[in-house]
């Protein structure tokens, strides 16, 4: 009996010690997986002449968000497997959990997808922890990349917001480049013809005006047979989303910066005198003339009500009112003109943008396959194909802005080349490159939301950049 | 004894024993990162000890998150367990309407709570959703629901008690089911009225069963993350970001891992303290039942 109990017990340690072995030995592997890392970059083992049949047989596996470019991208992958062999296999989520898809999978280690999409921002996070493939190293090199990618048909400004040298502060446009420019966005004012031509409006060009517009919008517009419309759509929602469109993009018309750096070292700076008063006046335009239940306003909700008229203006991607006025898309439809927006004090059209751009899994076993996944998404063939037939507006290349057959598609929009010609070389990131992008934007969009909500503007905003202080510095 | 026999106890206890590893394999390691500062900037991390839990608990943010936290869990279990239970009194008579408006009753609860606060969302939309269009001829056709942070919070309260307080009424209307009827017979002769039959009888005959959903529905709103998020996100401001979605923000968002698994191995602890307050209180009241029957 004694010897049983005794059997129990050892069998008892026994397991609880194996038990406790993968637990201490997960522990002791460390944190985030493989962590071998060599300097010299995959690109290297590619020689010979370049061929787009390299890696014939080959099957890339691509993480995609739900967007009209992903549409014309996947409606045009039969000519990538054609060109090259290469099959792609591809999962697409919303934009509400896309990115939490994609972070999760980075920071496993794994290499579910070797391509995936992302916005220069991600950079910024995905970067630092070496989850992003360098892509230089592949442009330079000759043997995997076509002289007919052209590296210098890129928009400059938007190589360069995929640039970064992986410290906090540091300009872009230098050190890797962890993602390509594939399609992207410069925020700009689209406003609903109609309603300004029967009141008589014309789009404002200080953000005085702007104010002022969006409010006598509000008010009249509803007695002028535009029932239930109000001023002017921007963002709201408690989210990183709501600073960098129309807000950041007059923040920087008014000169104002997120942070300043001084040796390397970030110092919040959305509390000073000038962007208290900018923020307060951002937080009465919306007061005044802004969506009702505007703190739960995404781009979805801006971009529909424009569509649907229910906002006179709009200040936020081009695309977003781009995608309302194509011809039957909404009740709006034919009506939605584009205006660069009103200027700073100075006259500045400094705007902020957002890049859809393609990325690389660092850990990825199919690099050179990926390559060439890369280089045809962004080459101009596919892009060009894809702006005519589809709705990949905005192109990321100067041979497609110039080119007739697309300003031939664009030229019904009013006002649609000639913004986009007069802001696009103004446009580029305005936020300060730095890790914890995300979490400064959202606390941030909280704050805008207190300010809205009837909170001291100067109070919320020291509040937000002591907070602020501590994580950056 | 056959070695056969020996080993029989051995194999009875594996398939536990396997879910007791499953449990506490990412549990411990969840604990065991806390205790270093892991982050994605970071991913080779020092070792800090309580320095996380130190940060959590001196942030101003978590107190936030856990004030509202309490307010949402003691709001939501409340009104539930005072709707279910009316609720379950109303059904108890067993009418054809009775029998129908259970079937009913069970819908919200088949809804995916997401999908729900997503419903609401729209329903509470200020210019084109339903609820402000009915209270429109009633004056009050321009509320903005989700703007204010105590409209916030009581709104995401009140997805909550749409959802689940067909679960109260369920588990209410069993308990009644269930009761003896010769206690009631006896009040009956003796003439005693509804209220006092109630008060005297059916609530504490009933306790224990709205004991029981009161636990469930304390400890999952307490932990409560989909309605909210969904609803607001946690705005405007910081109203509505209870600890859950703060982790999640931490872990996930801003991916500070040891320190997002902080915030929820303290909402655990709480989870935890409550869960057994209220359980060691579900046997008083049993007792207490008995007695009474």
């Amino acid at each position: 009996m004694d010897m049983h109990v005794h059997d129990r017990r050892r069998f008892l340690a026994l397991t609880a010690a194996a038990a406790a072995t993968p637990l201490l030995a997960a522990c002791g592997a460390g944190f985030g997986g493989d962590d071998n890392k060599s300097d010299g970059s995959a690109a290297d083992d590619v020689t010979g002449s370049f061929d787009w049949k390299r890696e014939k047989g080959t099957t890339v596996k691509a993480l995609l968000n739900k967007h009209p470019y992903t549409d014309a991208l996947i409606a045009d992958l039969k000519s990538f497997t054609e060109k090259t062999g290469i099959k792609v296999e591809y999962d697409v989520f919303p934009e509400d959990n896309y990115f939490d898809k994609l972070t999760v999978d980075l920071s496993s280690g794994r290499a579910s997808y070797d391509v995936f999409m992302l916005g220069a921002y991600m950079v910024w996070q995905y970067g630092p922890p070496g989850w992003l493939e360098d892509l230089g190293p592949w442009m330079r090199n000759s043997s995997a990349t076509g002289s007919e990618w052209d590296q210098a048909d890129f928009f400059p400004n938007l190589l360069q917001a995929d640039q970064w040298s992986l410290k906090a502060g540091a300009p872009l446009g230098q050190g890797g480049q962890y993602a390509l420019p594939w399609g992207w966005e410069t925020n700009v004012v689209a406003y609903n013809t109609d309603v300004f031509k029967k009141l008589g409006l014309k789009p404002a060009e200080t953000f005085d005006e702007l104010r002022e517009l969006a409010g006598t919008i509000k008010r009249k517009a509803p007695g002028a047979g535009f029932d239930g419309m109000y001023g002017i759509a921007v963002r709201g929602s408690r989210s990183w989303a709501t600073i960098h469109p129309g807000f950041m993009t007059m923040y920087a018309r008014n000169g104002l910066r997120d942070f300043t750096v001084q040796d390397g070292k970030l110092t919040p700076a959305m509390n000073t005198p000038q962007a208290v008063a900018f923020t307060e006046d951002w937080a009465g335009m919306v007061k005044q003339g802004g969506p009702p239940s505007w703190t739960s306003y995404t781009w979805y909700q801006c971009s529909s009500d424009l569509g649907a008229k229910k906002a006179g203006m709009l200040f936020d991607a081009d695309t977003a009112a781009y995608f309302q006025a194509v011809e039957g898309a909404s009740p709006a439809s034919g009506k939605i003109a584009f205006h660069p927006g009103p200027k700073g004090p100075d006259g500045s059209l400094a705007t902020n943008m957002w890049i859809w751009s393609l990325g690389m899994n660092a850990k990825s076993k199919k690099k050179s396959a990926s390559w060439l996944f890369l280089q045809w998404a962004t080459g101009k063939e596919h892009l060009l194909k894809s702006a005519i037939t589809h709705n990949h507006i905005d192109p990321v290349r100067k041979s497609i802005a110039d080119d007739g057959a697309y300003k031939d598609k664009m030229k019904h929009l009013p006002g649609f080349i000639e913004t986009f010609e007069t802001v696009v070389d103004q446009t580029k990131i305005q936020f300060t490159p730095q890790a914890q992008f995300f979490d400064a934007t959202t606390s941030w969009a909280a704050a805008l939301q207190e300010i809205y909500g009837g909170q001291g503007a100067k109070s919320v905003l020291d509040g937000l950049a002591g907070d602020l202080a501590d994580k950056v510095g | 004894m056959g070695w056969r026999l020996a080993l029989r106890p051995y194999v009875l206890i594996v398939p536990a024993l396997l879910l007791t590893c499953g449990i506490l394999y990412p549990f411990g390691l969840g604990l065991y990162y806390t205790l270093f500062d892991f982050s994605a900037s970071k991913p080779q991390p020092d070792m800090v000890r309580f320095e996380n839990y130190e940060t959590v608990f001196t942030q101003e943010a978590f107190w936030n998150s856990a004030w509202v936290t309490v307010l949402y869990a003691v709001g939501a279990a409340a009104v539930e367990t005072v709707l279910g239970v009316a609720v379950a009194l109303l059904l108890h008579r067993s009418t054809i309407v009775g029998r129908v408006l259970e079937k009913i009753l069970i819908l919200p609860l088949m809804i995916a709570p997401v999908i729900a606060a997503i419903i609401w969302k729209l329903m509470l939309q200020p210019s084109v959703g339903v609820i402000n269009y009915l209270l429109k001829p009633f004056g009050l056709g321009g509320v903005q629901w989700t703007d204010t942070p105590t409209g916030a919070l009581l709104s995401s309260i009140a997805v909550d008690v749409w959802v689940y307080t067909p679960f109260v009424a369920i588990l209410a209307l069993a308990g009644l089911r269930s009761l003896p009827t010769s206690p009631f017979e006896a009040a009956a002769v003796d003439g005693a009225g509804w209220w006092y039959t109630f008060r005297r009888l059916t609530l504490p005959m009933l306790w224990p069963y709205v004991l029981v959903a009161v636990i469930f529905r304390f400890m999952d709103s307490l932990k409560v993350f989909d309605i909210i998020y969904a609803l607001t996100e946690g705005g405007p401001g910081d109203s509505t970001v209870v600890l859950q979605i703060r982790a999640y923000l931490e872990a996930i968002r801003f991916q500070r891992y040891s320190f997002g698994i902080s915030y929820t191995i303290v909402l655990w602890a709480v989870v935890y303290l409550a869960a057994m307050v209220l359980v060691k209180h579900l046997g008083k009241i049993q007792r207490k039942a008995a007695e009474v029957k």
